[in-house]
């Protein structure tokens, strides 16, 4: 499929737009439908469409496994640090009324963080599932 | 529609076909979630059912062959079986509220104030994105917790055997 003129070039084409149609969703995501979750789906999607084009290897060398790794864990990390600054400052787990001096400044910041948190661990899950089964179907596949 | 679909995936023997298939059933089950109006859900549906899914299942056959095997012995238990599960399923739908009905209690419990507050008290227009992040936001945590340890099972199941491959070689 590497050769494929018309998919390479529609897949340049494409997979930017993809890119900012998930930041659209996730930062979007207060006003119109959409969120963490989506948007991680739509930019793992748009990764596994450019591995699905050109080649494994190539996505490989743009999102290496060891940052796909890392952000199954680290958007844990980013949810449940939101909860433990709501501690620190004075509120329970994750009060965002006490992230901002207005509370409703302060309940959008943790909104915001919070769908960082889950659009960087969904992604990264997502990725990271079809890594693994792509990089077994090459191993089996080719020899 | 959804039926046809259904019913072609069982008949089906092809397991590409059943595969863009189970795709166009994802697609027909957005679509009636947006006429529900959970847009929100419609979204995750499409993205997940149809494109994340369909794209993990084709990798899946690209593994393990096209076509289904066939089964070795007539599976009359399991068909029973499914069938009571079935039957008791619905008969506890029986003791839903009717649909739409609005003095349902899920209707007249928590959800009022989100309708109306959920504005000023997050400043967050999408009522699902106040419910799923701030309301609940412990449920949203435990989901990303899971979505999280199903990462990490795949990665500790299908590591360990690619490594166990490569020593055996």
């Amino acid at each position: 499929m590497r050769r494929e003129p018309v998919l390479r070039v529609v897949g340049k084409l494409l997979i930017p737009y993809m890119l900012v149609f998930a930041l659209y969703v996730q930062f979007h995501g207060d006003f119109s439908p959409g969120g963490g979750f989506q948007a991680g789906v739509i930019t793992a999607a748009a990764i596994i469409f450019y591995a699905l084009i050109f080649g494994l290897p190539a996505a490989r060398r743009v999102v290496p496994e060891a940052v796909v790794e890392a952000m199954v864990a680290l958007g844990v990390l980013i949810y449940m640090s939101v909860g433990f600054a709501g501690l620190a400052l004075g509120g329970n787990y994750l009060d965002y009324f006490v992230l901002a001096h207005d509370p409703v400044h302060g309940q959008e910041r943790g909104i915001f963080w919070v769908e960082i948190g889950v659009l960087v661990t969904v992604s990264g899950v997502m990725l990271k599932i079809f890594y693994v089964f792509a990089g077994r179907g090459r191993e089996s596949g080719g020899g | 529609m959804m039926a046809a679909t259904v019913l072609a995936i069982i008949v089906q023997r092809n397991l590409f076909s059943v595969v863009v298939l189970a795709g166009v059933y994802s697609f027909l089950m957005a679509t009636v979630l947006v006429a529900l109006d959970a847009v929100d859900v419609a979204m995750t549906e499409a993205s997940v059912g149809a494109g994340i899914s369909t794209v993990l299942l084709l990798g899946a056959l690209y593994l393990c062959g096209g076509e289904e095997a066939k089964p070795l012995s007539r599976p009359w238990l399991p068909l029973v079986v499914t069938l009571v599960i079935v039957a008791a399923l619905v008969y506890g739908t029986l003791g839903l509220p009717a649909f739409s009905d609005p003095q349902a209690p899920i209707h007249t419990h928590v959800v009022p104030r989100y309708l109306t507050q959920a504005l000023a008290e997050t400043g967050v227009p999408n009522v699902v994105t106040a419910v799923l992040a701030s309301y609940r936001g412990y449920d949203t945590l435990g989901e990303t917790v899971v979505v999280f340890t199903a990462g990490i099972g795949v990665i500790a199941l299908l590591r360990r055997r690619r490594r166990g491959k490569e020593d055996g070689k």
